[in-house]
């Protein structure tokens, strides 16, 4: 790999490029790009530091004081993730709302207003002139002083694509030039991440600023995708930016990962104005190690982060999100059986979209298509928008989309899905409205709803995996919500047009609310795309308000849930790290065949031997040619080469910069030096170079398990102590080694799938 | 630039969160505050939307709806199906908030353009075609910042301030073109 800068065959410190090139001086403990962590030693580093300061606070009041400030840090970081990622929320949204709204116009008194804003003081009165005001103009009344007509029309078209176009077109040159790791949701990276991978620069400062500049880019040039997958990827790379500054979270890659869970937390929070959902998710979908410790302080973050973007107020309504509803009318018993369709809907969409896009990401990946990254991007954004343009449903944003079909039909609504024929004598409150014969308006809604859905679920194929930072949360809600609405309409004037029949006879007043459908579609269209369940559920009801519709939100969970892992066991974001051959090991996949550990060590019969060093009787010029020859991560070291008892395993990178530093440093020590393990040094005649003790670096208590330990345990035992290898020993003797790569190979094996497909450590 | 980029960090942040403290706590504007009373149809009057900048407690039907459209006894009626909300919007922050965003936009657009256009031309001119040492991978490797390994090289010999900073930013570089080369050339990453 071109990032390995401890080149090993430039053992002797030849090539003064490589000084520059190396970061100053690494100490040993620290970890190579793309390789696992070591959750143990980061456990015990910690225990050990945390035994250290209490020790010492007794010693004098400062060191007392240091004592409590180290406590203190954790909810000090939390406190700091919470406020950025809420201010930086804040930014988002406000940024988005105005550059969505300059597809179409510009507010001429103050150019940084969007449409709703700019039209804020406005005192038109008549309802049908309640969206126009003055200050605030279309691009075809600016250019051509022209607002009906066809020529108008066309303008608008044409500049609103244009804008699209740019504005995509600036996001992917961003990401390309500053920062390739911001494109993507970042979940699936996320999630690898929090299982002990080392991604360097995925969460890093310039990921933060460019993915948080393209998002508002990329949501606002129309394409089918939203922002609350790589909401996440901003919190967490805030989270890495501000546990960088404690040495508690910067030098230990365990606890650093803690802040990261809590930060996805805060992510999800602001991204959905749940904090309680947010620390769910955290714990289901993102986390690996989830300590309580963490669960109390994930709450912690998001909590500050809800408060931090309620107090910036993007919406001017004090509410979090753009789709708060918050209508009570309860709902029929009857209804669950269209609540369980459209749940068995979200479920089939679920599947269909993570088989699609997979495929369409595996192409991208392996054909020439990947190889045009900016013209792919500009294609799907010019379909999108000349597709987009003439629907007034696709035409405004998915969250504005989300937000009409969520809201029930109140007294003076002005969208044509709530032309209903009304009884002009009608002296109704407004939320008690009966059931009401369907308008012209709403029939045309329904057929341009169908289209915008038949192409929404076709473009989010295409758009969700390009290299811009996509999330999929919300095409997921819109789909489930058009479904649901449409599924709402039909219910809604079933019952009316023959309330006669035995189930609907009580349903005349209240009467359906296909605002609930279309809540209830969206939480299964997206329970059946990222197989999520208690987290979808109270992300919902914190979006609704109201405890009345958990239990149509449950059953449409629980159906999209099994309907989709009906035809498969993944979610999108475990579909995504399987493509990219992320070696993560899910807690959620279960191992239930018969093999023991001798069928999975290496090496396997026909192999060489096992690459070992021995504890005494080894020189630094063999270790170094062992080294060189081969690339395994790790060595186990024997008492002698013909008793293979097992002391330790040592570490590549460690013995490598021990070596270089003993060369360096140390006096005496040769090519010819003995490499010692133990204690004392062995025995030596007398003019031998000076022996090199390299005792520090062993690690004198490696994970063994026997030959003929089932491969259940085995897989057991690497899930839950996040081991990276594992010695099999026979009698005392060292037989092999399992390394995480060979139990996800041999897991694939087992279910068919490809074991060459798993690519890292 | 990996310093620079920390500092930019961190000036960043500090900037968002000054900002959203002056945000919260800034002078509200009088026409940031609103009632809007959304009234239905009633007999032969049509549907009309009132707006007023009144505070939270006038926000009701009889505080905001002037002129009145029905006669006296019919009012009470008609603001029963009034719906009135309050709404509060802070005109400052939204100002700010994108005045700042624009900034660091066009920052980034134009330090991109710096360097994928300026840049290599600049150097082009200053150090001649001879000079420029291409190593093994980069042959053909027309993407920014192609020239990072040669620069590093030079310039290790002179260790000033400027320098510093200059190898700082070449060691960015090289870590972008080694992301830019996962993601998007080899798709072992983010595919």
């Amino acid at each position: 790999t071109g990032t390995n800068m401890v080149n090993a065959g430039d053992m002797n410190g030849s090539g003064n490029l490589m000084d520059f090139l190396d970061e100053p001086f690494p100490d040993v403990g620290t970890y190579e790009d793309f390789h696992t962590i070591d959750w143990l030693r980061e456990k015990s580093r910690d225990t050990d530091r945390h035994r250290k300061i209490t020790s010492k606070s007794k010693e004098s009041i400062w060191e007392f004081i240091k004592s409590l400030l180290d406590a203190w840090s954790g909810w000090v970081v939390m406190l700091l993730i919470g406020l950025l990622a809420g201010t930086l929320a804040g930014v988002i949204d406000l940024a988005v709302d105005w550059m969505t709204d300059l597809k179409e116009g510009v507010c001429l008194s103050a150019f940084w207003y969007s449409h709703e804003q700019c039209c804020w003081t406005s005192n038109e009165t008549t309802f049908d002139d309640r969206d126009k005001c003055p200050q605030w103009q279309k691009w075809s009344e600016l250019l051509v002083n022209q607002s009906e007509g066809a020529s108008a029309y066309i303008l608008n078209y044409f500049l609103y694509i244009m804008w699209a176009l740019s504005f995509a077109f600036l996001a992917v040159s961003l990401v390309r030039v500053f920062a390739p790791y911001a494109c993507g949701s970042g979940i699936p990276e996320i999630k690898t991440i929090l299982s002990g991978f080392i991604i360097r620069g995925y969460l890093g400062k310039w990921t933060l600023l460019i993915k948080t500049v393209t998002l508002v880019l990329v949501v606002s040039s129309g394409l089918s995708l939203g922002k609350e997958g790589p909401l996440v990827h901003v919190a967490c790379c805030c989270g890495n930016f501000f546990s960088s500054l404690f040495s508690k979270y910067s030098k230990n890659e365990g606890k650093r990962r803690e802040v990261l869970s809590a930060a996805a937390a805060a992510g999800v929070s602001v991204a959905f104005g749940a904090p309680i959902g947010g620390v769910l998710f955290s714990l289901e979908e993102v986390s690996y190690y989830f300590p309580l410790k963490t669960l109390w302080r994930s709450f912690f973050a998001a909590l500050v982060a809800a408060f931090t973007l309620r107090s910036i107020n993007p919406f001017g309504n004090s509410r979090l999100v753009l789709f708060y509803v918050e209508y009570h009318t309860p709902w029929y018993m009857a209804e669950l059986f269209p609540f369980i369709l459209l749940g068995v809907f979200g479920g089939l969409w679920g599947t269909l979209f993570i088989r699609c896009n997979i495929a369409w990401c595996r192409r991208r990946k392996t054909t020439r298509l990947g190889k045009y990254p900016v013209l792919e991007v500009i294609v799907v954004t010019a379909i999108t928008a000349i597709i987009a343009y003439p629907n007034p449903y696709t035409r405004r944003s998915t969250s504005e989309l989300i937000s009409e079909l969520f809201n029930d039909c109140g007294a003076l609504e002005s969208s044509q899905l709530c032309d209903y024929i009304n009884d002009p004598n009608m002296t109704r409150p407004v939320d008690d409205i009966p059931d009401r014969p369907a308008g012209f308006g709403v029939y045309t809604a329904m057929w341009q709803l169908a289209l915008a859905l038949i192409f929404k679920i076709i473009i989010t194929i295409f758009t969700f995996g390009m290299k811009i930072p996509s999330g999929l949360f919300i095409p997921s809600m819109a789909v489930g919500a058009m479904a649901g609405r449409m599924v709402g309409i039909g219910v809604e004037q079933l019952a009316y047009h023959h309330h006669d029949w035995i189930i609907f006879r009580n349903w005349c007043r209240p009467g359906v609310t296909p605002g609930l459908y279309a809540m209830v579609g969206a939480a299964a269209c997206l329970g059946g795309v990222t197989r999520m369940t208690v987290s979808l559920v109270v992300i919902m009801f914190e979006l609704t308000g109201g405890l009345e519709y958990i239990v149509p939100l449950m059953a449409a969970a629980v159906t999209s849930k099994w309907v989709a892992d009906a035809f498969g066991k993944e979610g999108i974001y475990e579909a995504h790290i399987h493509l990219n051959g992320y070696p993560f090991l899910d807690v959620k996949d279960e191992f239930t065949h018969r093999t023991l550990a001798t069928d999975v060590m290496r090496p396997r019969r026909g192999e060489p031997p096992l690459s070992v060093l021995t504890q005494d009787s080894m020189t630094v010029e063999d270790v170094e040619t062992l080294i060189k020859e081969t690339d395994y991560n790790g060595f186990p070291v024997v008492v002698s080469k013909d008793s293979e008892r097992l002391i330790g395993f040592a570490q590549r990178r460690e013995l490598i910069l021990a070596i270089k530093n003993a060369r360096q440093r140390q006096d005496g020590v040769v090519s010819n030096s003995i490499m010692y393990f133990t204690e004392d040094p062995p025995e030596l005649p007398a003019n031998s170079p000076h022996p090199l003790k390299l005792r520090r670096i062993l690690n004198l208590s490696p994970f063994t398990v026997t030959d003929h330990t089932p491969m259940e345990t085995v897989v057991d035992i690497f899930r839950k102590l996040g081991l990276r290898q594992c010695l099999v020993t026979r009698s005392g003797r060292l037989l092999g080694i399992i390394t995480k790569k060979d139990v996800l190979r041999h897991m694939a094996q087992m279910a068919n799938q490809d074991p060459e497909s798993i690519m890292f450590n | 630039m990996a310093g620079g980029a920390g500092l930019c960090g961190l000036l960043g942040s500090a900037l968002a969160l000054a900002g959203f403290v002056g945000l919260v706590t800034g002078a509200k504007n009088f026409e940031d505050v609103r009632c809007k009373c959304i009234c239905p149809p009633y007999k032969d009057h049509p549907g009309n939307i009132y707006n007023k900048n009144v505070s939270q407690k006038d926000c009701d039907c009889l505080h905001v709806v002037e002129p009145m459209p029905v006669p006296g006894p019919d009012v009470e009626a008609y603001c029963l199906r009034c719906e009135c909300k309050y709404e509060e919007r802070s005109s400052v922050t939204i100002k700010v908030t994108i005045i700042i965003y624009l900034s660091i936009l066009g920052l980034l657009l134009l330090y991109m353009v710096y360097l994928t256009l300026v840049e290599p031309i600049l150097k082009r001119r200053l150090f001649g075609h001879s000079q420029l040492i291409q190593s093994d991978e980069d042959i053909g490797d027309h993407q920014p910042f192609a020239n990072a390994h040669d620069v590093l090289a030079r310039s290790r010999s002179r260790a000033n301030v400027l320098n510093k900073v200059e190898y700082a930013q070449q060691r960015w570089k090289l870590q972008v073109q080694e992301q830019r080369k996962s993601v998007f050339d080899r798709h072992v990453v983010l595919s």
